[in-house]
């Protein structure tokens, strides 16, 4: 199995959640986050004092998948997320050990 | 015009009734109408202070110093409510005849009821005075009010309550005595305060820059980010405040006639002309007009045109929020940061300087050529030399009196929280509660 977790462009949460979920996938974990990479902040001036925001938000998603769709899920968001403008996102593919379904006990591949 | 200020005692109680309205004599009677309008005027500058401008100054502050914010208002109305009413009205108006001080006649209210009666500018009005104990006191609770954007996210509350209560007893009353009594000393050099642009804004202005250079910046200023959490609430702020202001202004005109007419439309247009001025001037400087500057220029213009509402015309007070809000931009924006002084919600830089522009402005736009009410023998050059004197002398009698009282008060209680209280908010360290729960 795997783990992914993808950064995404905020507004493109509900483009990448068809694509995903039209590839099999029943379940993600969606967290707003804020982050740096290539993208810069911004200034804010609030009377005359002024702000660095280092942090653009941006939205973070986790999905176990069992490994024989793992890549076709990884093309779907990067397919879907692009914009090609600088801070479109990363995606990152991590082994998973071991999942557990809390209700019934199913486990592995049979728990996603 | 100008004359019937200084005739009929103004603010002062020289002309005090103890039984109602007469009937048959050429004596003063009481207006059901001026007493109505007096009445509500109260309930509005109440309402300026609460939520007014606790949720004008609560929205500029960190969400974790929130209710710290909103705690210190509402117990400054409180302690100073009953402080006026104990010592505070007769210190200001109590009827004693020296120009700083009213006297101990009338401590507790000594000798007041629900028949006697107060003066009003005209000679043939009065109104209950309660009334006008109830409305003064409203002013007296708001001023210290808004000292606390000084040293808003880092006092100590103790600090706050005992500072105030010193500080309206030897700066607030006699400052109210000295420009508003028929025997105080400022009244009678001629200086035009309708509203309390000495009394209230300069003297609150002065208190919160010694302030601010007395207990010192906050932890991280310039580095950490000190954006306001909520310019939503601080328009509602805003907003409460121009509408309770009209009851600051109009009110202060203490019948419904001409007079509150005038100063009712001169605390629009003032403000539009404010709004205006420094939403441009933000554009041309900082690229974007916001909402926090629109809501600044708010205020500076009701600030600014305090003093000259009863006075004044429409127009000339459109120039005069206008002017108020181009200087102030400048202090707030270029002035503190040069200097250094965390004057965090800008007490200084707004009600201060704004003050200071309206005050000294009265004397100009006053004049007939410019709209204002002045006789054919008003001379600018003169009143408006009046005006700077009135404020100099503010300034000076606030500004010491301010700093000794700041310095009595670290010696008893301390002015700052600890740095870990202050890191993590004063909610928390001085009060046990947290405003929001994500």
């Amino acid at each position: 199995m795997k783990l992914i977790i993808a950064t995404i462009k905020p507004f493109k949460l509900e483009e990448v959640r068809e694509a995903v979920t039209a590839t099999g996938v029943r379940g993600m974990m969606v967290t707003e986050i804020k982050g740096f990479g290539s993208q810069s902040g911004h200034t804010e001036i609030y009377r005359g004092a002024e702000y660095a925001v280092n942090f653009v938000p941006k939205v973070k998603l986790e999905i176990a998948v069992p490994d024989s769709i793992a890549d076709e899920v990884v093309s779907a968001i990067a397919k879907t997320a692009k914009t090609d403008k600088i801070g479109d996102g990363k995606i990152f593919v991590l082994d998973l050990e071991s999942a557990l379904r809390v209700r019934t006990g199913e486990t592995n591949e049979d728990a996603l | 015009m100008l004359n019937t200020l200084k005739i009929s005692g103004a603010a002062g109680l020289a002309a005090l009734m103890a039984a109602p309205a007469m009937a048959q004599e050429a004596g003063p009677v009481m207006d059901k109408g001026d007493v109505s309008w007096m009445l509500v005027s109260t309930i509005l500058v109440l309402f300026m202070i609460l939520p007014g401008l606790a949720l004008f100054y609560g929205g500029l502050v960190r969400s974790k110093n929130m209710l710290s914010v909103l705690m210190q208002v509402t117990m400054i109305t409180a302690m100073v409510m009953v402080i006026w009413v104990v010592y505070g009205y007769s210190f200001a108006f109590g009827g004693g005849e020296g120009p700083f001080w009213g006297g101990t006649a009338k401590l507790f209210l000594a000798g007041v009821t629900a028949d006697s009666m107060a003066a009003t500018f005209s000679d043939d009005y009065v109104i209950p005075e309660f009334v006008f104990i109830a409305f003064q006191m409203t002013f007296a609770a708001i001023t210290p009010a808004l000292i606390v954007g000084a040293f808003a996210e880092r006092i100590k509350f103790s600090a706050v309550l005992l500072f105030t209560a010193m500080w309206v007893t030897v700066v607030y009353f006699p400052v109210a005595h000295m420009v508003w009594d028929a025997n105080g000393l400022i009244f009678n050099m001629g200086a035009l305060d309708f509203a309390g642009g000495t009394v209230v804004h300069i003297n609150a202005g002065i208190a919160a820059l010694v302030a601010s250079i007395i207990v010192g910046p906050r932890l991280g200023l310039g580095k950490d980010m000190m954006a306001p959490h909520s310019m939503t609430l601080t328009l509602v702020g805003a907003g409460i405040l121009w509408v309770g202001w009209f009851g600051f202004n109009a009110g202060s005109n203490l019948e419904a006639n001409g007079g509150a007419a005038l100063a009712m439309i001169n605390t629009f247009t003032a403000t539009a002309g404010a709004i205006l001025a420094w939403s441009a001037v933000e554009a041309l400087t900082r690229g974007k007009a916001s909402m926090l500057g629109a809501a600044s220029g708010l205020v500076a213009g009701l600030v600014a045109v305090t003093p000259a509402a009863g006075s004044i015309g429409p127009v000339g007070a459109i120039v005069l929020g206008g002017l108020a809000s181009v200087v102030c931009y400048y202090f707030v924006a270029v002035v503190k940061n040069k200097f250094g002084y965390d004057d965090s919600l800008d007490v200084f830089g707004i009600h201060g300087i704004g003050g200071i522009i309206g005050a000294v402005g009265t004397g100009i736009f006053t004049a007939p050529g410019l709209g204002g009410v002045g006789g054919d023998d008003y001379s600018i050059a003169s009143q408006t030399w009046i005006q700077i004197e009135a404020v100099a002398i503010t300034i000076v009698w606030c500004g010491v009196a301010s700093a000794i009282l700041l310095y009595i008060t670290k010696a008893i209680t301390g002015l700052r929280v600890e740095g870990d209280d202050e890191r993590r908010g004063l909610d928390l360290s001085s009060h046990g509660e947290q405003a929001y729960h994500s």
